[in-house]
């Protein structure tokens, strides 16, 4: 499984090939190195709102073309930003591989950025933060809640989904400036994966992408700072929830440069939360009865998807009756047993059979496939990660796991209560 | 002192010397390889569907039992099930389950709704006999412990208190009831206070009466012998078996064009629109036409409905129109989510691309556009083995199969726009439509009465 092919064309765009003929269908993704930990202050939302104006038509694609083109191909398509890099993406039938190239080509050559389709979008923008987070319960929870309380600068702290006032100052002259300083073809990495002929795919990558023009990469700037010292605590009101929760988040080993370590507490959220037999869903949910739902994890949107410093959250709702402490005790309870005792081999055996599985499920999928494939590259410099995940993760040992659970100290991390306005009230 | 900026303008950005380039054209499309697959229905009365896609060492399980009841505490009961069914067998208990599933990298879920009762899980392939055995196990043998049954109709009812703050729960149960009245299928969740009333004798009670092998369908799909599936599948649940036949939902009554009802939801900044009609089923000779209209009106992002509504006003993130499947009957649903002050205006030009559908109809280039898309969609969801299994999951509850899904494409290729042109006059008329608006009744009322149609608290 999973031949790789990589090269870099002349103006700096890398790019990765991933032929599979199994299904006469074929996904392009091209990532940017570029996410919302890049805004500048005063522009919360900026990346997000600039991916959403990368649909709106380039110098060959009137507004609406790019959706119309790719649809009407038969294809599906979107696009993400993350904290440290923003994706777009189509999955289509094989036959319209080079006019997913000559889409991505063009809007990474000349986009058009006007001033009616950025007002147009920031009005989207704003419906989809009402949707998801501003008239819904537990909407941003944690990921735009939890961030605030554990880090300190502004970069690690900000909502990446941005403040409607900031969202409403962008204007024209910032979005070329970002497009300029970002949106480099060397800031870039294109993956190409499925129905494909390689020779054939390079010809086409370097017909479309071969004239976009160099332009510099941009310094990639370090968002390190110090864990906290103390437990930090914070509070957000919630309208609309009618139960408490609450988000707990550690630091985590730099996922690059310590990634034996990163995948040690990767198994060990599996540990602790996957599955009825999982000790934090055992002793919480179903012993003590302290909590409805518990869920831990690497990475507030998932793992491998950002850089230093990331996140290790362990989130729960639970009934009013239950205190925010008892939930804390029980958790570091279970924690300093594994850092006691590490796990049995049973229990590891059991998470990484599941990441083995869950891992054949996403390369299962073109679209999971070549986005990670994409993300990979650009993260790791190394697309073909992806393939020797099973056996990195079967590495890992249960004395790795009881470190990791040691690392999550109750004097450096962040609790972030979640409060059902009603609460608030009665109190 | 000015500082020369390190940027171009947005002009200069959105142009290059060379100009505008041409779109290339398609290339030439290659056929998907054929499904092997074997579809027979085992002594139990099981409909076994297995499919080999071996695309990945895994395999995907769908299991569906129709699962209709009056009896006002049948949701209830449903749903204490559901939660419970896999927490413990005379053979296993709950751990004991999850340890023997997470070893063969393997999951099992359960979910239950008006119409049918699922179990979906995959695992590795190697592990699918251990799948099979755990899921014969629940099936023939599931106990219900009392204390399990007692902590997860604790769970509901938290979780039935957060599901119903969520406004899409709150439009989803009201548009039901304009749709439906009382009929068994709104009862799509239970009250809490009814689930604190079931019993684990009663949860053993519906397992013994409704979960039942005739009737129900097992679809498998997967790196897998489908030959030689079918008889492991026999071994494994040859022993749960029942003459009796499971309980399909009471049919359905046609949907009614109506008013659209506000409902209030003080405080909210956003309102949902929904609204719906009734339509036909797959098996329905004018399906594949009306598919095609229903794409060109809101049927995917280059539609008529989201260009104006998203792209033209900002009225919405997203506006959707599709059908639901429902038994033998179908529906188009259509929704938007939209800020307070813009509501009856979204409202307003939904109507409006209603009555255009019909009286500006489906052009050669819109028809064309939504075949290709029809098309390529369907190839791309089923190229994956949860794709694959969903898709024929839901074939299969209506009595299609494999061959529904090959002979689909063709018939997509053979609908003539007319006969588009005819779909979208006889179902898109904004007379056939009823539906619901979830909002602020002090921020909306003013629009929707000026509007019209609306029914005001």
């Amino acid at each position: 499984m999973g031949q790789i092919e990589k090269f870099t064309i002349d103006n700096g765009l890398r790019v990765v090939l991933a032929p599979d003929r199994a299904a006469p269908v074929v996904a392009v993704s091209v990532h940017y190195d570029v996410g919302f930990r890049s805004e500048p202050e005063g522009r919360t939302g900026f990346a997000h709102l600039f991916e959403h104006l990368m649909f709106q038509g380039s110098e060959s694609l009137e507004k609406l073309a790019h959706f119309r083109h790719v649809q009407g191909s038969g294809g599906i398509f979107n696009g993400s930003t993350h904290p440290d890099y923003t994706d777009y993406y189509e999955v289509l039938p094989s036959a319209a591989l080079e006019r997913a190239l000559f889409l991505e080509a063009d809007r990474m050559r000349a986009p058009k950025l006007t001033a009616e389709n950025l007002a147009n979008q920031i009005d989207v923008v704003k419906e989809e933060i009402r949707l998801n987070v501003l008239n819904r319960p537990y909407g941003g929870f944690p990921w735009i809640w939890l961030p605030p309380v554990l880090y300190e600068t502004f970069p690690n702290a900000h909502n990446g989904y941005g403040d409607f006032v900031d969202l409403e100052q962008a204007t024209l002259d910032d979005c070329a400036e970002f497009f300029d300083t970002y949106y480099a073809p060397s800031n870039a990495v294109l993956t190409v994966a499925g129905d494909f002929e390689v020779s054939h795919a390079k010809d086409l990558v370097v017909k479309h992408f071969g004239d976009v023009p160099a332009r510099p990469r941009p310094e990639r700037p370090s968002f390190a700072e110090p864990r906290p010292e103390t437990e930090k605590r914070g509070t957000h009101v919630d309208n609309h929830a009618p139960l408490p929760a609450l988000a707990i988040g550690y630091r985590m080993p730099d996922p690059i440069g310590e990634l034996d370590a990163y995948l040690a507490h990767l198994v060990l959220a599996g540990v602790l939360t996957d599955g009825d037999g999982s000790r934090l869903e055992q002793r919480l949910v179903h012993k003590d009865g302290l909590v409805t739902d518990i869920s831990a994890g690497a990475g507030l949107f998932g793992p491998f998807e950002a850089r230093d410093p990331d996140t290790f959250s362990i989130t729960a709702i639970h009934p009013a009756e239950v205190t925010d402490r008892q939930v804390l005790d029980a958790v570091d309870d279970e924690l300093e047993k594994l850092a006691a005792t590490p796990p049995t081999a049973e229990e590891l055996a059991k998470v990484t059979a599941r990441w083995k599985a869950n891992l054949h499920g996403e390369h299962d999928k073109l679209m999971s496939r070549t986005l990670a494939l994409g993300s990979l590259e650009l993260l790791y410099g190394d697309a073909g990660l992806m393939y020797e995940l099973p056996e990195k993760f079967g590495a890992v040992t249960p004395e790795d796991v009881s470190a990791a659970a040691k690392a999550l100290r109750p004097d450096s991390r962040a609790v972030l209560l979640v409060q059902p306005r009603t609460q608030q009230e009665d109190q | 002192m000015t500082v020369a900026k390190s940027y171009r303008s947005a002009e200069e950005i959105g142009r290059t010397t060379l100009g505008p380039r041409p779109v290339p054209e398609l290339g030439e499309q290659r056929p998907a390889a054929d499904l092997a697959s074997v579809d027979t229905v085992l002594p139990n009365g099981l409909r076994v569907l297995a499919v080999r896609h071996a695309s990945v060492p895994t395999v995907e399980l769908r299991l569906r039992i129709p699962f209709g009841g009056t009896d006002p505490l049948h949701s209830a009961r449903a749903e204490v099930l559901a939660e419970t069914l896999l927490t413990g067998t005379t053979r296993r208990d709950r751990v004991a389950i999850d340890t023997e599933l997470a070893l063969i990298g393997g999951e099992l879920g359960t979910a239950v709704d008006p119409e049918r009762l699922s179990v979906s899980g995959s695992s590795l392939a190697e592990g699918l006999p251990t799948l099979l055995d755990v899921l014969a196990d629940v099936l023939i043998d599931a106990t219900y412990p009392d204390n399990e049954v007692a902590r997860e109709r604790e769970r509901l009812a938290e979780r039935i208190a957060v599901a119903r703050t969520q406004p899409r729960v709150i439009a989803r149960e009201a548009l039901q009831r304009r749709r439906y009245g009382d009929h068994p299928v709104v009862r799509e969740m239970p009250e809490a206070e009814d689930v604190a009333t079931v019993d684990p004798d009663a949860v053993r009670a519906l397992h013994a009466a409704a979960v039942l092998p005739r009737g129900s369908v097992l679809v498998l799909v997967g790196d897998l012998d489908p030959e030689k599936v079918v008889d492991d599948v026999v071994a494994a649940v040859g022993g749960w078996s029942s003459e009796k036949e499971t309980t399909p939902l009471q049919p359905l009554p046609d949907v009614q064009g109506g008013d659209v009802l506000l409902v209030p939801r003080a405080g909210a900044v956003q309102s949902q629109i929904r609204l719906s009609a009734q339509a036909v089923p797959r098996t329905d000779e004018r399906y594949a036409a009306l598919q095609l209209a229903n794409l060109v009106f809101g049927g995917y992002f280059s539609s008529r409905l989201v260009e104006n509504i998203r792209e033209d006003k900002g009225y919405t993130y997203g506006a959707h129109s599709g059908f639901e499947f429902t038994g033998e009957t179908a529906t188009l649903d259509i929704d938007a989510d939209t800020a307070s002050e813009v509501t009856a205006a979204a409202l307003m030009e939904t109507r409006y691309e209603l009555t255009r559908l019909r009286v500006v109809p489906p052009s050669e280039e819109e028809v064309a556009a939504v075949r290709q898309y029809a098309v390529g969609s369907l190839l791309i969801s089923t190229s994956s083995q949860t794709g694959l299994a969903s898709q024929l999951a839901a074939l299969t509850g209506v009595g299609l199969g494999v061959d529904w899904l090959t002979g689909h494409p063709q018939r997509l290729q053979q609908v003539t726009t007319e006969q588009v042109v005819a779909a979208a006059r006889e179902f898109f008329a904004p007379e056939r439509f009823t539906g619901v608006v979830v909002g602020d009744p002090d921020a909306l009322t003013d629009g929707l009465a000026a509007l019209g149609g609306v029914v005001l608290p």
